[in-house]
C-alpha cells in the first residue's frame, strides 16, 4: 500500500491505496471525479489527460503514488462557479464534440497548449500538438477551431488586463 | 497490473540499495513504457523505485563545450532547454518530436536510453554524438553501451545518472514515424565533430540502433546530402514487418540521412 497525499482542484486529499493504482482510477474511484475518462487504457487516446503541477499528462499512465505531493487539476477544477472556462465555452460554441467522450481530455490538452504557446498559435501547431488526443467521431476540424478561438480570447483577455 | 510496492528515494545510493535489496524490483523513470507494459502484465516488478525525485539525476549543464544531461530530464525539458537549442539544436528537436506532448512531460532521456527500444529516438543521438553514459558505478561509451534489442551494458541494480557529450559543430535528426505508434520506422542522427562524422540509425536495424559506416565515410569526405547519393544501403539485417519491408526501410534510411544533413 502507498500513502498518497496531493491537492486536487485546490482540495487537499490523502488516501492509502495500492501501489499499482493508476492516477486515473484514483481520481474516478477514490475521489469520484468521473470527468476524467479512460478510453483506450493503452496510453494512446488522451481521454484521461489531467494537469499535474500545471503540465498535461495521461493519468492512465501515471501511478497515484507518483502523483503524491503534486497539484492536480481535472476538468472539474477548470472553472469555478457557473461560468465555463474559455476553452469549454469555445468547444460549445464551435460544436467541438460529437459523442463527447474524448472532450474532457481534449479540453485539458488544449488548455495546456494555449498556456505553453502564450498566444502564438496557428492551425498547424494546434493539429501537431493534439497528436496525443484521439477523437473517434473524427471531429477535429471543429476542435481546432475551438482551440484557436479560445486562444484568441484568452490572449485578448491577457492583453486587456495589462 | 499486478500489485507492486512503490518507493521514492532521494539519492542514487538509496535507489541502488532498494534495487539490490529486491531482486524483482525495477527502476521507474517517466513510466511511459514501463507502466503500459505492466498494465498488459508483460512486466510484474515486485517493487518500483521512482527515480524522478533524485536531485543528482536532474538538469542540463554546459561545462565548456561538454553538455551534461541528467537521466531524469524529461523530453519536454530537453526540447525546451535554451542551452541545448543553442549548443545542440538537433537534440532539442529530436526530443520535441518524441511521442506526444503528454508523453514528453513524463518520459525521460535516461528511461529511453535504459530501455533501448529498437525504434526509440534517443539511442541514435547517443551513438552519433559519441556520448558517454554515466551510471551509478562507471562511465560507458555509447559504442559499448547499446548491445541489442532492449539490451544494454547496464548490470542489474545499475542506474543511469547522466549522459554527456561534446557539443557538435553540426548535428540533426530526421525520422519517418509510424503514423499510429509515432515510433521511428527509420530515424537517422548525423553529427560532425571536426573531421569526424558519425551517423546512427534507429527504428530499422533488426539488432537495434547501429552506425552506418559507409555514410560516415562519404560525409567525412563531403558534408552534403549529395554525398550520400553514391552510398548503397543494404537491406540485410534490417527489420521486415507489417509496417515496412526491409527494402523500404533501407530506402528510408538514405532519405532520412539526407534530410538530417540538410537540416544540420
Amino acid at each position: 500500500m502507498a500513502k498518497v497525499e496531493l491537492t486536487v482542484n485546490g482540495r487537499k486529499v490523502a488516501r492509502e491505496v495500492e501501489g499499482r493504482m493508476l492516477l486515473a482510477h484514483f481520481l474516478r474511484e477514490e475521489l469520484e471525479l468521473t470527468g476524467t475518462h479512460i478510453g483506450c487504457d493503452t496510453s494512446q487516446c488522451g481521454a484521461c489527460v489531467v494537469h499535474v503541477d500545471g503540465k498535461a499528462v495521461k493519468s492512465c499512465t501515471m501511478l497515484a503514488a507518483q502523483a503524491s505531493g503534486t497539484e492536480v487539476t481535472t476538468i472539474e477544477g477548470l472553472s469555478t462557479g457557473a461560468d465555463l472556462h474559455p476553452v469549454q465555452r469555445a468547444f460549445n460554441t464551435h460544436h467541438g464534440l460529437q459523442c463527447g467522450f474524448c472532450t474532457t481530455g481534449m479540453i485539458m490538452a488544449s488548455v495546456d497548449i494555449i498556456n505553453r504557446y502564450g498566444g502564438a498559435l496557428d492551425e498547424a501547431t494546434v493539429r501537431a500538438e493534439l497528436e496525443g488526443n484521439i477523437c473517434r467521431c473524427t471531429g477535429y476540424h471543429n476542435i481546432v477551431k475551438a482551440v484557436l478561438d479560445a486562444n484568441a480570447e484568452m490572449h485578448g483577455q491577457t492583453q486587456a488586463a495589462e | 497490473m499486478y500489485e507492486t510496492n512503490y518507493h521514492r528515494p532521494s539519492t542514487v545510493e538509496e535507489a541502488v540499495a532498494l534495487l539490490s535489496a529486491n531482486p524483482d524490483a525495477k527502476p521507474l523513470a517517466g513510466g511511459q513504457t514501463l507502466i503500459p507494459t505492466m498494465k498488459q502484465r508483460l512486466a510484474a516488478p515486485s517493487d518500483l523505485v521512482d527515480l524522478r525525485h533524485i536531485e543528482a539525476l536532474r538538469g542540463i549543464k554546459l561545462e565548456g563545450r561538454r553538455i551534461i544531461i541528467g537521466a531524469a530530464t524529461t523530453h519536454a525539458e530537453v526540447a525546451g532547454s535554451e542551452a541545448l537549442q543553442s549548443a545542440c539544436p538537433g537534440l532539442a528537436s529530436l526530443a520535441a518530436h518524441i511521442g506526444d506532448p503528454h508523453v514528453r512531460h513524463m518520459g525521460t532521456l535516461g528511461g529511453s536510453v535504459a530501455n533501448n527500444d529498437p525504434a526509440a529516438d534517443y539511442p541514435s543521438a547517443m551513438l552519433a554524438l559519441d556520448a558517454t553514459i554515466h551510471t551509478s558505478t562507471r562511465d560507458i561509451k555509447a559504442d559499448d553501451y547499446f548491445t541489442g534489442l532492449f539490451e544494454t551494458a547496464l548490470d542489474e541494480g545499475e542506474i543511469i545518472v547522466a549522459v554527456s557529450f561534446e557539443a557538435p559543430e553540426k548535428a540533426a535528426y530526421a525520422k519517418f514515424a509510424n503514423p499510429a505508434s509515432l515510433y521511428a520506422m527509420a530515424g537517422v542522427f548525423v553529427a560532425r565533430h571536426g573531421a569526424g562524422v558519425r551517423v546512427a540509425v534507429t527504428g530499422a536495424g533488426s539488432d537495434g540502433v547501429f552506425r552506418q559506416g559507409d555514410m560516415e565515410a562519404a560525409l567525412s569526405a563531403n558534408w552534403s546530402p549529395a554525398a550520400l547519393d553514391s552510398v548503397t544501403v543494404s537491406a540485410d539485417d534490417l527489420m521486415d514487418d507489417l509496417h515496412a519491408s526491409a527494402a523500404y526501410r533501407a530506402s528510408l534510411i538514405k532519405t532520412m540521412a539526407k534530410r538530417a544533413v540538410a537540416a544540420a
